[in-house]
């Protein structure tokens, strides 16, 4: 059975001080439904998740207690990756029509602080400083642009880019365009990355409505379909997040795995994608993130993104919407905002950001702590 | 004369004259870890044994730690007295890249492919004023 998008809901992502994160999941899941035609009664099963706002299956609270299957989903940076691949298995192996996926976040201010019992490590690990995803992403781009002469230029014209799309997207977060020369002058975080390099933690929520394919009709003249949703967490000898060690082996990243996957899955290749959203918690994440996703080759990224070839205009369209950067990280509700995106995108309703020539496959991607991946294909 | 106590056993050898880097082997497949652990993440065995890592290495990536970290960050300092510190993994002979706090804390001190070696030294007080031993790493004239 074939899984349809019928529905796409999202609470705007920042900061809004008067609403918990489960109200913002709420407002998401109402938003959603509306924009399917639909009423929560007639929602089969949920599943949703949130890392620091609560239960998600609390949301009946606030929409109504109907009875029905509610699954909590926590799975760090890919909670709503695998909240929707949940609710894709769902309807895919027939057991349920129509249902919603949703992910909704309210993080304090500042940078994460996970605790290391939760990872399986020692407490001197946190003590002496070690466990702060800043350093591995910085330590991952400062090899990573060692290996392909890759240089500060394109870690800067990431941001540039994001910062642009976001102005022009009303939803986002940060919707002040930042110039090259500001980013660059933006304060060392963690070398080699800047200020404006990274994204914050933020508010947000995002909702979907998925059915079976062959009754998305019912509801829109324009069904999505959902051709791929792939979760995959890490090998021996990847270069993962908290890690005290890394092995002698040298293995490929959990994104690797994920998107040959998907697009095994959905029978197409990285060639036919138009528009993508990859995790670019910061820059170099998204440059990275390029060439595992098979984009392009490691250490081509330097050329594409000084060719603007993934700018809204260019060959292939990368975080439309101002991505993690533009846009900050509600840890449950990130991954579902960039199938949102991708939907608006497909439908032609992106505003201003809208890619040209009516694009018709979609991609994205998360990744996140600790070496887990998901990846979804969307098609019109 | 002060107490000391590393921050962990079994992460270095102490007291030592010249402290060694303890991680694991296994003796199924020959993989190393660190810190030591009784299972092998790599065969998924469980007969590992304690070895010595050494005390050398060369510089794989490296960062800076710009801002005073939150907790779980334990320390003495304060906000005012924090001074930035450099993270890296280190090669060691075998392989195996230990991350590392680095005593150097500017980018022109530091370089992929630096020869590096290992420092024991106190990085906080406990409350009864006993010395808190951690492990870091700084650059040497000296290869591994
Ligand atoms: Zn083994």
């Amino acid at each position: 059975m074939d899984v349809a998008i019928i529905g796409i809901g999202l609470h705007r992502f920042g900061r809004t001080e008067n609403m918990s994160g489960l109200q913002q999941g709420a407002a998401a899941v109402r938003s959603a439904l509306k924009d399917a035609g639909i009423e929560w009664p007639q929602v089969q099963f949920a599943v949703g998740g949130s890392q620091d706002a609560g239960n998600a299956d609390s949301l009946v609270n606030e929409l109504g207690l109907t009875g029905i299957q509610f699954t909590n989903v926590w799975n760090g940076c890919a909670t709503g990756g695998s909240a929707l691949h949940s609710a894709y298995s769902a309807i895919k192996s027939g057991e349920y029509d129509l249902g919603v996926a949703v992910g909704f976040d309210k993080h304090p201010r500042g940078a994460f602080n996970p605790k290391p019992g939760d990872w399986g490590l020692d407490d001197w690990y946190g003590e002496v400083g070690l466990m702060l995803t800043t350093q591995f992403f910085a330590m991952k781009i400062q090899r990573y642009m060692h290996d392909y002469g890759i240089s500060n230029d394109a870690l800067i014209r990431v941001a540039e880019k994001a910062f642009h799309n976001g102005s022009l997207n009303p939803d986002a977060w940060r919707t002040t365009a930042l110039s090259y020369e500001e980013i660059a002058a933006s304060p060392m975080i963690s070398e080699p990355l800047r200020k404006y390099m990274f994204c914050s933690p933020a508010e947000g929520g995002t909702a979907l409505v998925l059915c079976r394919a062959d009754r998305a009709h019912q509801y829109t003249r324009h069904p999505l379909f959902l051709k791929a949703a792939v979760v995959r967490t890490r090998y021996y000898g990847s270069f993962e997040v908290f890690s005290p060690a890394q092995a002698p082996a040298v293995n490929q990243s959990a994104t690797v795995t994920a998107s040959r996957d998907a697009f095994e899955l959905a029978g197409i290749g990285p060639e036919d994608v138009q528009v993508a959203q990859l995790q670019d918690t910061e820059s170099g994440a998204e440059i990275m993130h390029m060439a595992e996703n098979g984009f392009c080759q490691h250490g081509e990224q330097e050329k594409l993104l000084r060719e603007g070839a993934t700018r809204i205009d260019g060959r292939l369209p990368v975080n439309t919407d101002g991505g993690c950067l533009a846009n900050g990280e509600p840890v449950g509700a990130s991954g579902l905002r960039q199938v949102y995106e991708i939907c608006h995108q497909l439908r032609g309703s992106a505003g201003a950001r809208q890619v040209p020539g009516k694009p018709s496959v979609g991609y994205t991607h998360v990744y996140g702590a600790p070496g887990v991946s998901g990846v979804n294909i969307i098609t019109r | 004369m002060t107490n000391q106590r590393p921050i962990r056993e079994g992460l270095f050898t102490w007291p030592a004259e010249r402290p060694q880097l303890l991680g694991s082997r296994c003796r199924a497949c020959g993989e190393m870890a660190f810190p030591s652990q009784n299972d092998c993440r790599h065969c998924c065995g469980s007969d590992t044994e304690i070895v010595e890592l050494g005390d050398r290495g060369t510089l794989w990536t490296w960062t800076i730690q710009s801002f005073m970290p939150k907790s779980p960050y334990h320390s003495d300092e304060t906000p005012e007295t924090f001074r930035p510190y450099g993270v890296g993994y280190i090669e060691m002979p075998g392989g195996l890249r230990v991350e590392a706090r680095l005593k150097e804390n500017k980018p022109e001190e530091l370089a992929i492919g630096q020869a590096m070696s290992l420092s024991i030294e106190p990085f906080r007080r406990d409350e009864d004023g006993t010395e808190v031993l951690a492990f870091a790493f700084q650059r040497s004239e000296e290869n591994a």
